[in-house]
């Protein structure tokens, strides 16, 4: 034996304690700062952490970029959707006069927003574009209420962690966390283009989510929740999505 | 001196641990990432410039393939959705391919590889040095008729820097370029492209580039010999030639450590 195997001996013992111990304070400092994503088990857990992980270091306060009115999509895409089901073909008979906005959980008061509640708090209007998971994209303005004026109208707890949102099909929902909850251009949506947000692109309600996909951006919202752990929600995976083998985190 | 140039007689440099390592996790990652990225494809099989597109609008390229959304109008059968693993994995692999090509760069600086390997040696940086390449391979000449170039020459040294230092960086470019996340923080990734849409069409052109890479890289891969050449990518060592016969096998411990 040389010496330079000794040596590569200690220098390799010493990157392997290093290792081990840098990968469990990265293990804590992770979960302690809500930098592990709900669907991070499984074989593509790793990837999907290390995403998550890095864009909430680089973009927790970062700005969806906005456009200008002129690049404005003139045929917008709005995916091939059919309203859900018997209740909301009722509520859209209607004219959606009926349609609550249910917020519960980690509130303080829980509380129940008609559309015309939402209409008269204060507006937010943006020119942000939808991109969808397959590839296509558009612009669009959107006009609504801030979700943050919302959580904190109902008195959202400090504890909350994450924001779960139902559509009005039960198979139908989704969660963000805080940064992305408290954001300023995360908008309960009921106008676009200057209109009502027609129903095929998600009206009367949806809450657009600009910072990710669209899938994240889900239509015809009844029901939000405040919740310190994504656990008791269908699988646990945080969203229907990861479900159907989606990532939950859509930022990329 | 860095391990990397050391040279017997005529042979090919043998690979570091840390080459072939890196060769075959950027080979696992490369396959995952093109799978995936064809999947990704063809739920919407159509090419746009600018920032934003979709069916409603007209294409720049209309790959006229089928398509696993019946939104998508392609006169073919709807194929199964496999997009949700698909990215997951796209975005895993790239996570590997990524650290994977940081460590080879970092390791490569430090260790002369790229200097001493793959940037193309003094007096070989002229056209002269090419045109004596494309001759070498058009005439079907062997390789050890292109005086003085050890180890690589001069095209293997372009086509590798070139994938290194040009295609690599492009596709993590027109990749991150596409992360709506990403954008919000570093607007220029995006904008620099000509919009969303520019970049996930350049996105699909480069790996088209790196596939052809692959493609050239392979062939010329089993030109030369597939076996001895992939056994050196594997073990590190070049055996083309047994053993000479009249010399008595040396204990394995007292050949070069082969790192």
């Amino acid at each position: 034996m040389t010496p330079i195997s000794r040596r590569k001996l200690i220098t390799s013992g010493l990157a392997a304690t290093a290792g081990v111990s840098g990968l469990a304070v990265a293990s804590h400092l992770s979960r302690r700062f809500g930098l592990i994503p709900p669907d991070c088990a499984g074989p593509y857990g790793l990837g999907t952490t290390l995403t998550y992980a890095a864009q909430r270091l680089i973009t927790t306060h970062s700005l969806a970029r906005e456009f200008p009115r002129g690049m404005i999509s003139k045929m917008p895409f709005a995916n091939a959707i059919a309203p859900p089901n018997d209740a909301f073909k009722a509520h859209q008979a209607s004219g959606f006069a009926n349609w609550k906005l249910d917020v519960e959980g980690m509130v303080a008061h829980p509380t129940s927003f008609s559309l015309s509640d939402l209409r008269s708090m204060p507006l937010r209007s943006q020119i942000t574009e939808v991109a969808c998971e397959e590839g296509w994209s558009y612009i669009a303005e959107w006009i609504g209420t801030p979700l943050i004026d919302v959580l904190h109208s109902a008195g959202i707890l400090p504890q909350a962690r994450y924001i779960v949102y139902h559509s009005i099909d039960a198979d139908w929902w989704d969660s963000i966390d805080m940064a992305d909850a408290l954001h300023p251009q995360t908008l309960l949506t009921w106008g676009m283009n200057d209109g009502d947000l027609p129903v095929s692109f998600g009206g009367p309600l949806r809450l657009r989510v600009p910072r990710q996909l669209g899938y994240k951006s889900v239509k015809f919202i009844q029901r939000i929740t405040a919740t310190d752990s994504l656990k008791g929600f269908g699988k646990g995976l945080g969203s229907s999505e990861p479900e159907f083998g989606y990532s939950w985190y859509a930022g990329i | 001196m860095p391990r990397t140039t050391v040279l017997r007689e005529s042979e090919d440099p043998r690979h570091t641990a840390l080459v072939r390592l890196t060769h075959w996790i950027t080979t696992a990652a490369f396959f995952a990432l093109l799978l995936t990225g064809i999947e990704i494809v063809i739920s919407h099989p159509r090419f746009y410039w600018g920032e934003t597109g979709n069916v409603n609008m007209t294409p720049l390229v209309n790959l006229h393939i089928p398509s696993s959304r019946g939104t998508v109008p392609t006169g073919y059968r709807v194929l199964p959705d496999q997009n949700g693993w698909s990215r997951y994995l796209h975005f895993e692999a790239a996570w590997v391919l990524v650290l994977t090509g940081l460590i080879y760069l970092g390791a490569s600086l430090w260790n002369g590889h790229l200097r001493n390997d793959l940037f193309p040696p003094r007096g070989h940086r002229t056209w002269r040095a090419y045109r004596d390449v494309i001759a070498m391979y058009l005439h079907r000449r062997p390789p050890s008729e292109v005086s003085g170039a050890h180890g690589y020459n001069v095209m293997q040294r372009t086509a590798y820097l070139t994938v290194i230092f040009v295609l690599f960086p492009l596709i993590i470019w027109t990749g991150l370029a596409q992360s709506p996340s990403l954008v919000s923080a570093y607007p220029f990734l995006a904008t620099a492209l000509g919009g969303r849409q520019s970049a996930r069409t350049l996105h699909f052109l480069i790996s088209g580039a790196l596939l052809l890479f692959v493609l050239t890289h392979i062939a010329m891969v089993i030109h030369a010999g597939f076996r001895s050449h992939v056994r050196a990518m594997i073990t590190g060592r070049r055996s083309d030639t047994p053993a000479p016969t009249q010399a008595a096998p040396q204990p394995v411990a007292s050949l070069p450590e082969q790192p």
